[in-house]
């Protein structure tokens, strides 16, 4: 596929209203113009009800917007012959780890996407296998899915999606129903997708913590993008998380306290290791 | 407890039974129980009984699966084998209580019909020890194909039989932390008369309807973002392939077949 923009994703005008809901106060989303440039890792914040789910959903030709234009790859979200090359291109990764898996075994499920795409069987064997083993999934493929931990089982998911050879992965609060050791195994596994094959990735969150390591943050609320830049300007602006009823990251907000109690901390801290170091290199008080 | 799930009876393993085709494991299955029934003599099904004899030793599955699979035909069994031995006259009499005989010609037809049925379980739990319910699914979805001609949509049913498959476990896991939270509320399931037992089910069976609908719903959602469309052509990741012992297989069982209804073993 030949992709002639730079952008993997372009959302213009967006607005999108769910059927029967269009008299509300506010559409599900309304005026959201956002780019996704080739291999960025982008994350999206914010409270619930704020959009976040639905803008996935038109990123995915899940649904199609009621205004204005989603383009993945170049190709229009609207254009329903092209639907499944909008799918292959921009694959999804969903929160809930038990209900995105459809087959018996892992080998099958992550076959599932190539089955789809109606490959023979030779080739869809050999990308199962080449899939696998760069999850390092190999020892699992024979097990069926009610057998994997929270953590293995999103990384079939991303697994599956992963087998399509997409430019992008979608991931919708995907650590949201993990235990720490599940979330860090799923965090990981996507960084590295992101750096070492260019693969780009829009990422739901709850956690400021996983928006830390973004290229940007963006945030949204009640249907409009707030604010967005690199996560050094949107998540030290505690007062401004707070206010969407959002945390910010624990160093972050450990340096606004300790700033507001006269230590001199450089402003834009987010990452723990960067807070510990500019501790430790300040004056001692006389 | 969720770990010893075992989805139908299927037993590993790498035996000649094990690997062939599930479609052609179903069709020798139907031929060889037309086999069992045409046969009229004692020698074919003593033959036959001793060929699923030396199969199950070929599989290694444990013969105590086998014998475990006869026990909803005992009673079944043992009605016939009364009915026979004390209702059948003809032959030698060999024991008499009162005005009740047992005649030699109802042993042997009694036992014969018993040896029957031992048999036709037995070949139909080697084909369910060694398959796996999936391929089973998907052999039997083979032989549904022309019904597409009448607008059945068969490959969309196998799928939603193969997702049943998958999801069975799951929400058995469900149920039982459903259960175990009503349970630290208070429930009780096990005590009181059966009624009472069918209606503390309730608060059990409502939210597990309520959270498997939902997950059909994501279920749909993330096969949609995955690519799948109903009526769409697909491939599998494993065809099943007809191997040449397959046909031999099924040649064999079908010459026995009419060699004795012609001849009338």
């Amino acid at each position: 596929m030949v992709n002639r923009s730079e952008f993997m994703i372009e959302a213009k005008d967006l607005v999108y209203n769910y059927p029967g809901e269009e008299e509300t106060s506010f559409p599900a989303l309304s005026g959201i113009n956002l780019a996704v440039r080739r291999g960025e890792y982008l994350a999206l914040l914010g409270p619930n009800g704020s959009g976040k789910t639905t803008l996935m959903k038109l990123f995915n030709a899940l649904l199609v917007p009621s205004e204005g234009e989603v383009r993945v790859g170049g190709i229009s979200t609207a254009d329903e012959d092209k639907t499944a090359e909008v799918r292959r291109y921009c694959g999804m990764i969903f929160q809930n780890p038990d209900n995105q898996l459809v087959a018996t075994t892992v080998e099958e499920d992550i076959a599932f996407g190539l089955e789809n795409l109606a490959l023979p069987p030779a080739e869809i064997q050999k990308k199962v296998i080449a899939v696998a083993r760069m999850l390092g999934l190999e020892q699992l493929l024979q097990q069926p899915p009610h057998m994997l931990s929270g953590g293995e089982k999103q990384r079939v998911a991303i697994a599956g999606v992963l087998a399509m050879q997409p430019r992008c992965i979608l991931m919708d609060e995907p650590t949201a129903m993990l235990d720490p050791a599940g979330r860090h195994d799923v965090i990981e596994t996507v960084r590295q997708l992101n750096r070492d094959q260019d693969i780009a990735v829009v990422h739901v969150t709850h956690f400021p913590e996983e928006a830390v390591f973004a290229d940007r943050v963006i945030i949204l609320n009640q249907g409009r993008l707030v604010m967005q830049g690199r996560p050094q300007n949107v998540l030290s602006d505690i007062p401004l998380l707070y206010s969407l009823g959002l945390q910010g990251p624990a160093a972050a907000e450990l340096a606004a306290l300790l700033r507001k109690d006269g230590f001199n901390l450089p402003p834009q801290l987010i990452h723990s290791r960067e807070l510990v170091h500019s501790l430790c290199s300040l004056e001692p008080k006389s | 407890m969720s770990r010893s799930i075992t989805l139908g009876q299927y037993f590993p393993g790498q035996s000649l039974v094990h690997h062939l085709n599930p479609r052609m494991k179903l069709l020798s299955l139907l031929l060889v129980l037309a086999l069992l029934f045409s046969l009229q003599s004692y020698a074919g099904l003593v033959v036959l009984f001793f060929i699923a004899l030396i199969l199950i030793t070929t599989t290694r599955v444990p013969f105590r699966y086998f014998l475990r699979g006869l026990r909803p035909i005992l009673y079944i069994a043992l009605f016939a084998l009364i009915i026979y031995f004390f209702f059948t006259s003809g032959g030698v009499v060999l024991l008499r209580v009162g005005f009740i005989t047992v005649e030699s010609e109802g042993v042997r037809e009694g036992t014969f019909i018993i040896l029957r049925l031992v048999t036709l379980v037995f070949y139909s739990l080697l084909l369910t020890l060694t398959t796996t319910p999936l391929s089973l699914t998907y052999g039997l979805s083979y032989f549904l194909k022309p019904l597409r001609y009448i607008g059945m949509p068969t490959e969309e049913v196998a799928m939603i039989m193969a997702i049943a498959l998958r999801f069975i476990p799951t929400l058995m896991e469900e149920s039982q932390r459903l259960m175990r939270a009503q349970v630290s509320r208070g429930a009780d399931f096990e005590s009181g008369s059966i009624f009472r037992r069918a209606k503390s089910l309730v608060p059990l069976i409502v939210p597990l309807f309520v959270g498997a609908f939902r997950r059909a719903d994501e279920l749909a959602l993330a096969m949609e973002a995955r690519g799948y469309r109903i009526g769409a052509r697909r491939t599998r990741m494993y065809e099943d392939s007809i191997a040449p012992r397959d046909w031999l297989i099924l040649a064999v069982l079908l010459v026995l077949l009419i060699t004795s209804v012609y001849l009338g073993f």
